[in-house]
């Protein structure tokens, strides 16, 4: 009696594992995928010596060594805070300035007939890939010689450069696509082309400039690349600040992990509230439709 | 002058205003993007000819070109790219592909979407320290070890008495890990095995003061024991009264190479392996009871380093191809599947035939970018790769960094990788530059 029933249990599992087969590979993988962030945040919540001697999982069963210990140290190194003002004294001109030059030159890309305006836009197209690499050394120069070598100035112009090919290319696509009998009755009416961009072009392209500014504020806040050979350190934004205690890891982990959470903090916050406007973003150079 | 010709020279100079209006626009709309764009160009054509020169400034033609080929640094980052390329665009892409499919049978399909996303906005930093953490090298800190180590475990369970030896070599010897009889016992005879470097610790709770068991008429018995008494008392080799007994160790009698028979020592240390036929036996402690624990690889090491960045490389990026092939499956026409799952065809058909000819642009798009941004690769390998391992991580845009502001300070080598970098993707530059005059 007892070992059929158990059959029978066996059997209700295995059909149960059939018809939701696919739901458990999937799970197993979303499981796989937030391992390292979930492992991240436990890192930074305990202290140096238990990073050191056992795995973050093992706090998880003992959740009382877990402390804010780590952010507070953290948030009373002067480095740390200036690095974190430097990250958005970065981020913000540079999201700000290339969406509206941006905007101006897709609008004169798309609206304002003149010689040459096909050539500029495949000069745009192919901008898109160029490495970064690419401009480095000249961009070092030029710096060098205007004074803005190691500022943040030179870090946005940097940005600016590398951001306004994808959004220029991105807005064009929006604003190319508007109806033209509109355009044309605001010209009959006697409007300039100011009075279009900015009464009836911008706020129809909100959208697509919602999700270009998101797109760009990410892009600027994790880089560290750029800001590794353009912000001298006084100029540093988190990525390079945390990236330069890194050298001796493993004596820095209690500030490594909680500055590099902190790090994630805000685009990972992004990321939950405009997840739409992103994942149009991120699509948007790639498919068209 | 009639009212028509009026109408018509009143047009033209609107014609004419409206020209000037335009240019005006153009230099004031187009002209900041223009400027910033003008020294993009200029800064191409700059780092194309700056490659030309050495660190100087003297011309040397192609020479930083073949330092790139021939230094035993740069090779490295040459195959390291190339090795990058070979395998982790079509890993992203498969996955991504895969898990699209897989997403559109399950009903949660926007959170796991999300999860996969997710790192999409981590920065290289911060995805870079998280796995700096996974893969600490102690099963009991890294998390990767740790997962290896129970898989290794289920295969291969450590053995109860890891690291020990025998304490004299008169008797046994030790053979890949075991321990043999030097010369084969015959049957009614006694085998004695002394083990030392056990940590006491190690010494199970149930084990007992060793005994000497009897022999037995139709198998070998005998002792394994730890061979040691507090005070230095006792004599080496010798089972004096006193010394442990090490219970739970497989002990074998091999004939001709095969086992045939086995018995486990008890808390007192004996074993008795009964059932021989008369003749001779290499006695055996098995393997599996001195086996060390799994300690774990060494993934940020020169041997692992590159696979385990490519699998950091992976979590980051297969969001990105999920929601580019799912958004291409979506868009899929849902009619021609019924039509062809009413006609018969099979799930694997419909995948093979439909699905996967359907998604070929997106799938070609997503790989395309995976080759790009492959060959871009940069922050992940200096924020995961340890300074002692960059030499065998490192890739061309690494050197690259290093080349021109790393102290050499060599803007013709920079150049050259630059360029080199700019060159693999031109042909991709290239061809989207077609697409988009011919749709013009």
């Amino acid at each position: 009696m007892i070992a059929t029933k158990q059959q029978g249990r066996v059997r209700q599992a295995l059909r149960f594992v059939q018809k939701r087969a696919v739901d458990i590979i999937m799970l197993v993988v979303a499981i796989i995928w937030l391992v390292p962030t979930v492992g991240l945040f436990v890192q930074s919540l305990r202290s140096g010596a238990d990073i050191g001697q056992s795995g973050w999982w093992t706090a998880l069963a003992n959740p009382r060594t877990l402390t804010l210990n780590s952010y507070i140290r953290l948030l009373s190194q002067p480095t740390m805070i200036r690095a974190l003002k430097n990250t958005f004294i970065i981020t913000i001109p540079s999201t700000i300035l290339v969406v509206g030059v941006a905007a101006l030159a897709a609008y004169a890309l798309s609206w304002i007939p003149f010689k040459g305006r096909e050539t500029i836009f495949l000069v745009i197209v192919g901008l898109q890939v160029v490495p970064t690499q690419m401009a480095f050394i000249p961009a070092a120069q030029l710096f060098r010689l205007t004074g803005i070598f190691g500022t943040v100035q030179g870090v946005i112009v940097f940005h600016l450069a590398f951001g306004l090919p994808f959004a220029v290319f991105l807005l064009r696509n929006f604003m190319g696509n508007m109806p033209r009998a509109l355009l044309e009755a605001a010209q009959m009416d006697g409007a300039g082309h100011f009075l279009i961009f900015s009464k009836i072009l911008l706020p129809l392209t909100m959208p697509a400039i919602a999700s270009l500014s998101i797109f760009q504020f990410l892009w600027v806040w994790n880089d560290m690349m750029i800001a590794l050979i353009f912000a001298e350190p006084a100029n540093a934004p988190l990525t390079t600040a945390i990236y330069s205690q890194m050298r001796t890891f493993a004596s820095n982990v209690d500030v490594i992990a909680p500055g590099a959470f902190l790090q994630m903090l805000v685009p990972l916050v992004i990321f939950f509230v405009f997840q739409r406007q992103l994942v149009d973003g991120i699509m948007g150079g790639s498919i068209k439709d | 002058m009639s009212a028509r010709t009026k109408g018509i020279a009143a047009a033209q100079m609107g014609r004419r205003s409206d020209r000037k209006r335009n240019r005006l626009a153009t230099i004031l709309f187009l002209g900041p993007a223009a400027l910033i764009l003008g020294l993009l160009v200029y800064s191409i054509v700059y780092t194309v000819g700056r490659s030309l020169f050495d660190a100087y400034g003297g011309f040397v033609g192609i020479a930083n070109y073949k330092r790139v080929f021939t230094e035993p640094r740069m090779l490295v980052a040459v195959r390291n790219n190339a090795i990058w390329v070979a395998i982790v665009p079509a890993a992203v892409t498969s996955l991504g592909l895969i898990f699209a499919v897989l997403t559109e049978r399950i009903r949660w399909s926007s959170a796991f979407r999300m999860v996969m996303f997710m790192p999409l906005v981590i920065s290289g930093l911060a995805a870079g320290v998280t796995f700096r953490f996974m893969y600490a090298g102690d099963p009991n800190v890294g998390f990767m070890n740790a997962v290896v180590q129970k898989a290794v475990h289920i295969a291969k369970p450590p053995g109860l008495y890891p690291g020990a030896r025998l304490s004299v070599d008169d008797f046994a010897i030790a053979v890949d890990g075991a321990f043999e009889s030097k010369s084969p016992v015959a049957v009614g005879q006694q085998a004695n095995f002394a083990m030392a470097a056990i940590r006491p610790a190690l010494v199970p709770e149930n084990a007992t003061e060793l005994s000497v068991p009897a022999p037995v008429a139709d198998g070998i018995s005998g002792v394994v024991w730890l061979d040691f008494l507090s005070g230095g008392r006792g004599t080496r080799g010798q089972p004096d009264p006193g010394k442990q007994g090490l219970p739970g160790i497989r002990v074998e009698a091999v004939k001709d190479g095969k086992v045939v028979g086995a018995a486990y020592t008890q808390n007192d240390g004996t074993y008795t392996i009964t059932g021989l036929a008369p003749g001779e036996y290499t006695i055996r402690l098995s393997e599996a009871s001195f086996r060390q624990p799994f300690g774990g690889y060494y993934w940020l090491g020169r041997d692992f380093i590159i696979p385990a960045l490519i699998i950091a490389y992976i979590w980051i990026n297969t969001g990105f191809s999920l929601m580019m092939i799912g958004a291409g499956l979506s868009a899929i026409n849902r009619d021609l599947l019924e039509a062809a799952r009413t006609e018969g065809a099979n799930e694997w058909q419909v995948f093979r035939h439909i699905t996967v000819p359907s998604l070929m642009p997106v799938v070609m798009v997503v790989f395309v970018r995976a080759i790009i941004s492959v060959l871009k690769i940069f922050d992940l390998v200096l924020v995961i790769a340890p300074e002692s391992v960059q030499a065998d991580a490192t890739v061309l845009a690494l050197e690259m960094w290093n080349a021109a502001f790393g102290g050499m300070n060599d803007h013709g080598l920079g150049s050259a990788l630059a360029t080199i970098l700019f060159l693999l993707i031109l042909p991709v530059m290239l061809s989207n530059i077609r697409r988009f005059r011919l749709e013009q």
